[in-house]
């Protein structure tokens, strides 16, 4: 794919880890990340994905993955057996997600976990003056067809991983068209957290 | 409906013959048996590097002739839809193999074969064999085929048993394994359905304890095995909508005649099945099957990091081999650090699908042995 119409999350994941780093996806849908993070940093990479169709065309990349759900798949994976654990706009669709973000500390060393901000202006903006659930780019589902169970905003977020002595070692806020810095938690579109926490 | 492709036409089974005295086989359980035969068939060609070769490994009830057509035979081999130019096992790059296991009785020596020193069929002479048996069996032909690594081992139910056995007797002589609507272990009730198999041969006074050859099979207790087994390769979905409670004739005929189809179907199995195997086979391969377990101590001891890839599939709706029992397969090997994937088919044929689901399986299996051919070029998996 060319690199200008990569996504910028995936843009963004692919520059923050290392040539030859061992990575895992949760929720790797069809594999479109990992296959960039395998060409373009020479990463060796799994997933693990639940629906069956997305299996598939990780399969015809050439990836491999574990068909499961977070909540239950990650028992097997021994402690610290890789470098990422990646949870690209999946974290929003875990049912457990204190024990998830748990085991992905315990079986990898760093973890990126990126998100679709709920307070966005214009997901804000359609619940106050329109009185609907939002829906826009990011929360692109209608309340009845979301896939999501949770909805969090980047300050929920902090305030979550501060309770829990997670260290946010980097965060990159995404608008339409680029990073952003100004009023984060308001212009976010989309937010990829780089995260680690000390072990005991 | 997917596309109708070619077979790959007329094919032969052939034998081949080893093990003979003093250089008999040592079996798992310490005793010798030699000489073996195995039957096989191999489509495809072999190339120059002898790096494409696939050994498919057949269930219980199968043979060495999974694919094309016997002269003379109107009904292809048993996994015709998954092996020929263009399908998942494509034999204009791959050279497949297939052999009727030991124990069997398709052309490989079993208990219905002539022991050497009577003379006579060996009946219960014929020594226990077990799955990791089977396995050394096949090395040998392999090996006479004059290949040194396989491409893959890939085989559903006791035909992903023996794939996985051999991950565990020669780790570094297969670079894949793909094992299908299996497990590691036999649980109780995979025990008892093969024990009602064979109390129900054992029970017909025709078994004569194994002594039949000359008198005749016990056909009605090989029949009554064969039915129990029809029905725990099918699922509840499946038997409802291929029988229901559809009846033969028009109302009940008020006696133990077969008023149902299902009734029908499993007594034209049973009758069937009697005309092409053995009752002993029936016993002794069950129990290789009830003997085999790779979990645990048994798959760890293969040393650190497997370099061989994995494809472990299962079928939602197969309750003989449940996807937990694949699950926990997947579970031990990722403890390893295997490179593995792991997908469950959605499918209402019950553990049937493994030879029905043609199109889910041709696409996982084409497209994983294409990545392990050619090496991995953009990906570089765990």
């Amino acid at each position: 794919m060319p690199y200008d119409l990569l996504r910028i999350d995936h843009r963004i994941i692919g520059e923050i880890i290392h040539r030859g780093a061992k990575v895992i996806d949760l929720g790797c849908g069809g594999g479109e990340l990992l296959y960039h993070l395998a060409n373009v940093k020479n990463a060796a990479v799994q997933g693990i994905e639940l629906n069956e169709s997305a299996i598939y065309k990780c399969v015809e990349k050439g990836l491999s993955v574990m068909h499961g759900d977070l909540d239950n798949g990650l028992s097997g994976f021994p402690d610290k057996s890789f470098d990422y654990v990646i949870l690209n706009q999946s974290l929003q669709q875990v049912r457990k997600v204190e024990y998830v973000i748990k085991e992905t500390f315990r079986i990898g060393n760093k973890v990126i976990i990126g998100f679709p901000n709920f307070a966005h202006l214009k997901a804000r903006a359609m619940l106050f003056f329109g009185g609907k659930a939002p829906v826009t780019g990011a929360l692109p589902d209608k309340w009845h067809e979301t896939p999501n169970l949770r909805f969090l905003s980047i300050k929920d977020f902090k305030e979550f991983c501060s309770i829990r002595g997670i260290k946010v070692e980097k965060a990159y806020y995404l608008g339409k068209y680029g990073t952003i810095s100004l009023l984060p938690n308001l212009f976010t579109r989309n937010a990829v957290f780089v995260l680690s926490k000390e072990t005991k | 409906m997917s596309e109708k492709k070619e077979s790959i036409g007329l094919v032969e089974t052939k034998y081949f013959t080893f093990a003979a005295s003093p250089d008999a086989l040592v079996l798992e359980s310490g005793e010798k048996l030699g000489p073996i035969t195995q039957a096989y068939e191999t489509y495809g060609t072999l190339n120059r590097e002898k790096s494409n070769a696939v050994l498919v490994l057949h269930a219980f009830s199968g043979d060495a002739h999974a694919a094309g057509f016997h002269e003379g035979d109107d009904k292809p081999g048993w996994w015709n839809d998954m092996i020929g130019p263009g399908k998942a096992f494509d034999t204009q790059k791959y050279f497949v193999i297939s052999s009727n296991v030991l124990g069997g009785c398709k052309g490989s020596t079993g208990p219905a074969s002539i022991n050497p020193k009577t003379q006579k069929p060996y009946a219960l002479d014929f020594p226990i064999i077990t799955i990791a048996d089977m396995v050394k069996a096949q090395k040998q032909l392999v090996d006479f085929l004059g290949i040194d690594r396989l491409l893959a081992v890939a085989g559903g139910s006791m035909g992903g048993m023996q794939a996985l056995q051999w991950f565990v007797s020669y780790p570094e002589k297969v670079r894949s394994v793909i094992p299908i609507a299996t497990a590691m272990k036999h649980s109780p009730q995979q025990i008892a359905f093969d024990e009602v198999g064979r109390q129900a041969i054992m029970a017909d006074p025709a078994w004569n304890k194994g002594s039949y050859y000359d008198s005749g099979q016990p056909d009605r207790g090989l029949a009554v095995a064969r039915m129990v087994g029809h029905i725990t390769y099918m699922s509840d979905e499946s038997m409802e909508e291929k029988f229901s409670r559809k009846l033969k004739k028009d109302g009940y005929t008020f006696s133990f005649d077969a008023d149902f189809e299902v009734e029908g179907y499993l007594r034209y199995r049973g009758d069937n099945f009697v005309k092409r195997f053995d009752a002993n086979s029936y016993l002794y391969i069950t129990k290789a099957m009830d003997y085999f377990d790779v979990s645990g101590a048994k798959l760890a001891k293969t040393g650190g990091k497997p370099e061989a890839r994995f494809l472990v599939l299962s079928f939602k709706s197969d309750w003989l081999y449940p996807s937990a029992q694949s699950k926990e397969l997947v579970l031990q090997l990722k403890a390893k650090q295997a490179d593995v994937t792991y997908c469950e088919i959605f499918s209402t044929y019950g553990h049937d699908a493994f030879l029905l689901e043609v199109e889910a399986e041709s696409k996982l299996i084409g497209h994983f042995l294409e990545n392990i051919l050619n090496g991995r070029k953009k990906t570089n998996a765990i």
